[in-house]
């Protein structure tokens, strides 16, 4: 399998594991169950603005559907957005 | 295991959000030396499978839940500075699109699960596969090891800056992180054996380029 097979296989995996999501525990991590059993969980602040919080795309009436969303384009803007870090660092050595 | 804003004091925000950007600086230059044409689209698929995973909680315990960092995976598949790289664009993006972990507690994220975690990873797998051998089971074992690490090293740094920050003493906040993050730690370990056997079995040669 050539290289560029394998990552696409590992991107499509990716894309895979976000379309799962909606099965994903809602119960609180580890450490917001900590926050709560140690009584300073209320002390958490909100986010001054909301973009896709928590995971839920906005207007979207399907939570299942809202949280899959939410997920392709994490999975992507990570993607896209790594690639394109990591091209800029290789070429910043390659120029100097 | 993303700390929302609230939870630390001034202080600890301050001083995390220094080390994680000298953290981040120092991985770019480090680097910078390295990254070659396999290493891009790599580091690009990495973040996003982690970012994935990450949302996919798995029941624990008494209804808590955990999810994948990630940190061992990078640490195996492309080192640790690359790992740095990696895990701290998950978290900015995390803090910024998807509000998971607060702005001003994202140098504190950043230090726990994107440097703290992938240096554990890194140092338990190297320590393991020198102990086991480079086999196939020493580098599984590797694995399971620096998964559970990463996770027991973040947890404690979690507790020590909330601690720190007043939240709750240490003597409480340190067994309570700490214990229910070492069974988190255990998903982290059996997801991290998992992609490692993937690897192995699509593309071993990956498991031998150059890490970062």
């Amino acid at each position: 399998m050539s290289f560029k097979k394998w990552w696409l296989i590992g991107l499509g995996a990716a894309l895979l594991l976000a379309t799962l999501s909606p099965l994903a525990s809602g119960s609180p991590d580890g450490l917001e169950r900590v926050a709560e059993d140690k009584g300073f969980l209320e002390t958490a602040g909100d986010a001054p603005f909301q973009i896709i919080a928590d995971y839920v795309f906005p207007g979207v009436e399907n939570e299942a559907l809202a949280t899959i969303l939410a997920g392709w384009i994490g999975v992507l803007v990570m993607f896209g957005a790594v690639y394109v870090i990591a091209w800029a660092i290789m070429k910043n050595r390659k120029t100097t | 295991m993303h700390i929302p804003d609230g939870f630390l004091n001034m202080t600890t925000v301050a001083a995390t959000g220094v080390i994680s950007a000298g953290g981040i600086s120092a991985a770019v230059k480090i680097a910078a030396k390295k990254i070659g044409e396999k290493q891009v689209p790599l580091m690009g698929m990495l973040a996003a499978f982690i970012f994935a995973a990450q949302m996919l909680n798995f029941p624990v315990a008494g209804g808590t839940s955990g999810h994948l960092i990630g940190a061992a995976l990078c640490a195996i598949l492309i080192g640790p500075w690359a790992g740095i790289i990696i895990m701290s664009a998950v978290l900015i993006a995390q803090a910024l699109i998807f509000q998971d972990g607060g702005l001003a507690a994202l140098g504190a994220n950043i230090l726990n699960m994107g440097i703290i975690a992938v240096f554990a990873a890194y140092f338990a797998n190297s320590a393991a596969v020198s102990i086991f051998g480079d086999s196939r089971q020493g580098k599984l074992i590797g694995a399971a090891a620096a998964g559970w690490s990463s996770v027991m090293a973040a947890s404690l740094a979690a507790a020590i800056e909330l601690a720190v920050s007043g939240a709750s003493p240490l003597g409480i906040v340190l067994p309570a992180m700490m214990g229910i993050h070492a069974l988190i730690g255990i998903g982290e370990g059996l997801i991290t054996i998992l992609v490692v056997s993937a690897v192995m079995a699509s593309r071993a040669d990956i498991l031998q380029l150059e890490r970062i």
